[in-house]
C-alpha cells in the first residue's frame, strides 16, 4: 500500500490509470449507476412507511360453507351495525379481508363476525386478526412489501416443540411386531415369548437354529426395514432386529411432516392469520403464532394428542390375548384389541348439540376406507355392541440422572377412555354421530379430527410469549433510539467534518434507507435485537468515513487539496476493506451458529456491513466529486 | 473542529497498562469462577414471567401468594419500573413444566384482576444447554477466523495480538457482569461478539498503520514505530469510538428494558476495546518482537495485489 505513493497510480476504485479527467469526477455514468441503487433501495425501503390497517380475515375450513361475497356483505352488515367502523374489503380465491377502523375494532368486530357466521355450531368459518397492508399499488407491482414484525414487537407467541420419535418409533416396532408374529405363525416357525421389544430394537428367541434360519429368511424376504442380526437371545439361538438408520430417518420425516400439515390445520382452526410452522434439525418444530395472547389455549390445541377408537365389545368366547379390559360407568367392559376404524379415517368432524336431549354431539364423516370397513364389520355384528375409545397422550416429565446431573425429562402417556358403549342396530355407514363427551371435549375432539392426528406426540421445550403492550412499547422505543442514536450522530459529523460530514450524513442515510430496502426484498423479519443492530450499525457505519477523512487530513499536509482528497480515499480502502471483512466473518458467525435473538441482530450486521461499504466508499466518493471535484482548491476544509 | 496532533508516549506506558490489563484479566477470572456469572433463562432453564400492575407492585406480596399456591423457590422483583414485576421459577419437578407460566398467571390474575402479561417465557433444559454450548462455538469459532483471517493478511504476531486483545475483552466484560451480577442472557452474548467485532475493527484498523509505517519509516526503533501510528490513529480511533458510543447510550437510555442488557455490554465492550487495540494489540507486537523484516514481504506479495 505504502508504495503506491504516486496519486496518478491505479485507483483501488477502478480509476483508469492515466485517466486525462479532471482530479475527483466519476464519468456520469458511475454518477448514474449511483442514484439508480439509491432509488430502487428508496422503492423496496418505501412500503415501510405504510403502516397497516387492522382487519378481520375471514377463512372457511370446509367446502360445504364457500367463502363467497354473500359471506363477506354478511360480515359487514353484522360489523355496521353493531357500530364498527368497515373502511374497505377484498375477497380472494381462499381468504376475505375486512379493515376496521382501530385496533379496538378488531378485537370487537372478531367476536361479532364469528358469531354472525357460525350460528350453533362452531368451525364453519374462522376469524382472525390481520394486518392489511396499505402499500400503494405502485410500489405492490415492483415487489416491494415491507418487513415482517417479529414477535417481540408484534406480540405473540412461540413455541419450539421436540417430536417424541422414541415412542414413535416404538410405537413402529411394535407394529412391525405383530406383522412379524403374524408372518411366524403363518410359516409355522416356532418362537420363544410374546414381547419381543427391546428398547429400540426386537429380540426373538428360537427353539432351534433351523427355526431361527427359517425365520431369518422369511423375514428378510417380507421386512426390507430390518437390520437383522444373528446373536443368541436368552441363551437360545435368537435373531436382533434394528430399524435402518435410513428407514429411521425416512420414519422422522414422515412423522415431522404430518405434524407439521396437522399443526398448520389446527392453527389455522385457531384463527391466527399468518403463522410460522416449520422443521428445524432432525425431530423439532418451531411454530410462531402472531398476535396470539392466550398462548394456554394454543398449547391445549397444538400439543393435543387426542383420537378415537372404534371396537367390537369381545364376545365371551373371545381369546384373553386379543381383548383388553377397560371401565365404563363403573363396570369393566372387555374389548377386542382390533381396531374397526380410528380417528385417523375421519375426513370431518363438526361438535354440534343433540336435538333431543340437548347435550353436545360430534358428527363424524369417515373416508371411503373407513366407512366400507365400519359398514362391512358393523353389518355382521348387529345385535352386538360396539365400544368408543378416547384416546388421549399426555405429557408429564420425570427427574432422571444423566452424566450425574439431576434433569427433569419429559415423556409421554397413555391414557385410553371408554366414551361409549352402544349396541349396534343396524350397520353403520360413513357418517355417524357420538356422545358422551363434555362440550370443552366434544370440541377439541372436532378440531383434532378435521386437522388430523398427530403422528408422533411432542412437548414443548421453549415458549417465548410477548404481550401485546410490550410489544408496542418495544417498537416506541426501538424507533426511539434509532432516532436519538442518528441524530446524535449527524450532528456530530456535521460539527466535526464540515462538509465531508454533510457528505458522510447524507451517505449515512441513504446506508439506512439499503438496509431496509434489502432485508425487506430478503423477507427478514424485524426484531428488537434487529433494531439495536441498526442503531449500531449507524454508529459503526461512519467508521470508515471517519478513516477515510482522517486520512486527507494527514494527507493534505503534503500534497495538493485534490491530491489529498484522492490519497485519502484510496489509501483507506485497504484499512476498510480489511476491517469490514473481518467484522462481516464475526456476523456470518453469528448468523450460522446463533438462534432467536441472535440470528437477528446478525442479519442486520451483516447486511449494514455490505450497504455501508457501498455508501461510505462510492456514495461519500461521488458526493465529495460532485462537491469538489474538477476546482481549484486552496485547502480542504475537514 | 480538528484533533489535536498528539504525541503520546502510549507504549512507555506499555507495563503499567500490561498490569492493569493482567489485573483485569484474573479479577474477572477469578470472580467468575467464584460467583460465577448471573446466567439468565436463556441458559438455566426455568420460567419467568413478567407482569405489569395497573398500581405500584409488591414483590413480597407476590411472593408470599405464590409460595401460598405452592409455587416455592420463585425469584420476584421490580423491573424497570414499580409497577413492573418479574417472576423467576426454576425448573419445576412434578408440574408440566411449559404449563407453570399460565399457572402463575392464572393465580396472579385471581388476586389481581387488573394484571396483564407482558411476556411469559419457558425454556426447557435441554435447549438452555444447547444454547450454552451454541453459544461457547460462537465465540471461539469466531476467535479462531479472525485469528486466521489475520494471520493471512497480516503476520502471526499480529494474528495473536488481536485475538488475545479479543480475549481480553471479552473476559473483562463478562468480569464485569460478573462483579455486578448483571443477568447474562442470549442479547448479552449477541453483544459480547458484537464486541468482538467492534474490537476487532479497531485493532485492525491500527494493526493497517503499523504495518504501513513499518514499511515506509524506514528508520526507527518497533517502539517507536508502533507509537507513531498509535497516535496517527489516535483521533480516527476516538471519533469512531464517540459515534458508537452516542449510539450505544441512546439504546441504554432509550432502548427500554428488553435489551438494556445488550446495550451494556457492548458500551463497556466499546470502551475496552479501544483500550486494548491500543495497549493490548500493539503492546503484544513488542511482547513478541515484532521487526521491520516481519513485514517485508516480497514484491509479488504486495497488499494491493493480495487483497481478498
Amino acid at each position: 500500500m505504502a508504495r503506491s505513493s504516486g496519486l496518478v497510480g491505479e485507483s483501488l476504485l477502478g480509476m483508469p490509470k492515466g485517466s486525462n479527467r479532471a482530479p475527483n469526477t466519476f464519468s456520469i455514468t458511475r454518477y448514474v449507476i449511483i442514484l439508480f441503487v439509491v432509488v430502487i433501495g428508496g422503492i423496496y425501503a418505501a412500503p415501510n412507511l405504510y403502516q397497516p390497517d387492522p382487519a378481520l380475515q375471514i377463512k372457511s375450513t370446509n367446502e360445504a360453507n364457500p367463502l363467497n361475497q354473500t359471506v363477506v356483505d354478511k360480515a359487514i352488515a353484522e360489523l355496521s351495525a353493531q357500530g364498527v367502523q368497515v373502511t374497505g374489503s377484498e375477497l380472494t380465491e381462499n381468504a376475505a379481508l375486512i379493515r376496521v377502523g382501530s385496533d379496538e375494532d378488531q378485537l370487537r368486530g372478531r367476536d361479532l363476525v364469528s358469531a354472525a357466521l357460525n350460528p350453533g355450531s362452531d368451525g364453519r368459518y374462522v376469524v382472525a386478526l390481520n394486518r392489511a397492508s396499505t402499500t400503494p399499488q405502485w410500489l405492490q407491482d415492483f415487489g416491494g412489501k415491507p418487513m415482517s414484525l417479529g414477535l417481540d414487537l408484534s406480540g405473540g407467541v412461540h413455541f419450539l416443540l421436540q417430536v417424541d420419535m422414541d415412542k414413535f418409533l416404538g410405537d413402529r416396532i411394535r407394529s412391525n411386531q405383530e406383522a412379524i408374529r403374524d408372518l411366524l405363525v403363518s410359516e409355522r416357525i416356532r418362537y420363544v415369548g410374546r414381547d419381543w421389544v427391546d428398547g429400540q430394537q426386537l429380540s426373538i428367541g428360537f427353539q432351534s437354529e433351523e427355526a431361527r434360519d427359517a425365520a431369518e429368511e422369511q423375514i428378510s424376504k417380507t421386512f426390507d426395514a430390518f437390520q437383522i442380526l444373528t446373536r443368541d437371545v436368552d441363551g437360545r439361538p435368537g435373531l436382533r432386529l434394528n430399524l435402518l438408520e435410513e428407514t429411521i430417518r425416512e420414519l422422522e420425516d414422515l412423522a415431522i411432516q404430518q405434524n407439521l400439515q396437522s399443526l398448520r390445520n389446527r392453527v389455522n382452526e385457531l384463527g391466527v392469520s399468518e403463522p410460522l410452522v416449520q422443521r428445524l434439525g432432525r425431530s423439532r418444530i418451531v411454530l410462531d403464532l402472531p398476535g396470539v395472547q392466550d398462548s394456554a389455549r394454543a398449547k391445549e390445541i397444538i400439543n393435543k394428542f387426542a383420537n378415537l377408537e372404534f371396537r367390537l365389545v369381545a364376545l365371551p368366547n373371545a381369546r384373553p390375548s386379543q381383548t383388553e379390559t377397560h371401565e365404563y360407568e363403573g363396570a369393566p367392559v372387555v374389548l377386542e384389541t382390533r381396531n374397526i376404524v380410528t380417528g385417523d379415517q375421519v375426513t370431518n368432524a363438526l361438535q354440534e348439540y343433540d336435538p333431543e336431549s340437548g347435550l353436545p354431539q360430534v358428527s363424524i364423516t369417515l373416508d371411503n376406507d373407513g366407512g366400507r370397513a365400519m359398514n362391512e364389520i358393523t353389518k355382521d355384528h348387529v345385535g352386538d355392541s360396539m365400544a368408543i375409545l378416547f384416546k388421549e397422550l399426555k405429557v408429564r416429565s420425570r427427574k432422571v440422572v444423566e452424566d450425574g446431573v439431576e434433569i427433569l425429562k419429559p415423556y409421554t402417556v397413555e391414557e385410553k377412555r371408554l366414551i361409549n358403549v352402544a349396541t349396534i342396530q343396524s350397520a353403520l355407514g360413513f357418517r355417524f354421530r357420538i356422545t358422551g363427551l363434555g362440550l370443552g371435549e366434544a370440541r377439541d375432539l372436532a378440531l383434532l379430527l378435521r386437522a388430523g392426528a398427530l403422528a408422533a406426540p411432542m412437548y414443548i421445550v421453549e415458549e417465548r410469549t410477548v404481550g401485546a403492550s410490550l410489544g408496542e412499547e418495544n417498537i416506541d422505543k426501538g424507533t426511539q433510539s434509532i432516532v436519538i442514536g442518528f441524530a446524535l450522530v449527524l450532528v456530530f459529523m456535521l460539527f466535526y467534518y464540515k462538509w465531508f460530514g454533510f457528505a458522510a450524513n447524507v451517505a449515512l442515510t441513504v446506508n439506512l434507507v439499503l438496509m431496509v430496502a434489502i432485508m425487506s426484498v430478503l423477507g427478514a423479519t424485524l426484531t428488537l435485537p434487529g433494531i439495536a443492530g441498526i442503531v449500531l450499525t449507524v454508529g459503526m457505519a461512519v467508521d470508515a468515513n471517519v478513516l477515510i477523512f482522517a486520512r486527507i487530513r494527514e494527507e493534505a499536509k503534503e500534497r495538493s487539496p485534490q491530491q489529498a482528497i484522492s490519497a485519502g480515499f484510496d489509501r483507506a480502502l485497504l484499512t476498510i476493506l480489511d476491517a469490514n471483512i473481518t467484522t462481516f466473518f464475526v456476523a456470518i458467525i453469528l448468523l450460522s451458529v446463533g438462534s432467536g435473538p441472535v440470528r437477528g441482530f446478525a442479519v442486520t450486521l451483516a447486511v449494514g456491513i455490505v450497504t455501508s461499504m457501498f455508501t461510505a466508499i462510492l456514495g461519500t466518493r461521488a458526493l465529495v466529486n460532485l462537491m469538489y471535484g474538477g476546482r481549484k482548491l486552496e485547502k480542504v476544509s475537514i | 473542529m480538528k484533533f489535536p496532533e498528539t504525541n503520546i508516549d502510549f507504549m512507555g506506558k506499555r507495563k503499567i497498562s500490561g498490569v492493569i490489563s493482567i489485573v483485569l484479566v484474573l479479577v474477572s477470572l477469578i470472580t467468575m469462577a467464584v460467583t460465577g456469572l448471573n446466567l439468565g433463562l436463556d441458559f438455566t432453564g426455568g420460567t419467568l414471567v413478567e407482569v405489569e400492575f395497573a398500581e405500584s407492585a409488591n414483590p413480597n406480596e407476590i411472593r408470599q401468594l405464590l409460595e401460598t399456591n405452592g409455587y416455592e423457590n420463585g425469584v420476584v422483583q421490580y423491573f424497570g419500573t414499580e409497577r413492573d414485576l418479574l417472576i423467576r421459577m426454576p425448573s419445576q419437578t412434578d408440574t408440566a413444566q411449559a404449563n407453570l407460566g399460565d399457572e402463575i398467571l392464572s393465580a396472579l390474575r385471581s388476586a389481581h384482576p387488573d394484571v396483564v402479561m407482558r411476556q411469559s417465557n419457558y425454556v426447557g433444559p435441554a435447549v438452555g444447554e444447547e444454547l450454552t454450548e451454541d453459544g461457547g462455538l460462537a465465540l471461539l469459532t469466531a476467535l479462531f477466523v479472525v485469528m486466521i483471517y489475520i494471520f493471512f493478511r497480516f503476520t502471526k504476531q499480529f494474528s495473536v495480538g488481536a485475538v488475545v486483545a479479543l480475549i481480553h475483552d471479552v473476559l473483562i466484560v463478562l468480569g464485569i457482569f460478573a462483579v455486578a451480577q448483571w443477568t447474562f442472557d442470549l442479547s448479552v452474548l449477541a453483544a459480547l461478539l458484537a464486541v468482538i467485532g467492534y474490537s476487532l475493527n479497531d485493532t485492525i484498523v491500527v494493526s493497517d498503520r503499523i504495518r504501513e509505517n513499518f514499511r515506509k519509516i524506514r528508520k526507527g526503533a518497533s517502539f517507536d514505530v508502533i507509537n507513531t501510528s498509535l497516535n496517527q490513529t489516535l483521533g480516527r480511533t476516538l471519533v469512531t469510538s464517540m459515534t458508537t458510543l452516542f449510539v450505544l447510550l441512546a439504546l441504554l437510555f432509550a432502548g427500554g428494558e428488553m435489551i438494556r442488557g445488550f446495550a451494556l455490554a457492548l458500551t463497556i465492550g466499546v470502551v475496552v476495546g479501544t483500550y486494548s487495540s491500543i495497549y493490548v494489540a500493539a503492546n503484544m507486537l513488542l511482547v513478541m518482537n515484532i521487526t521491520r523484516e516481519d513485514l517485508l514481504v516480497p514484491e509479488k506479495d504486495s497488499p494491493e495485489n493480495a487483497m481478498p
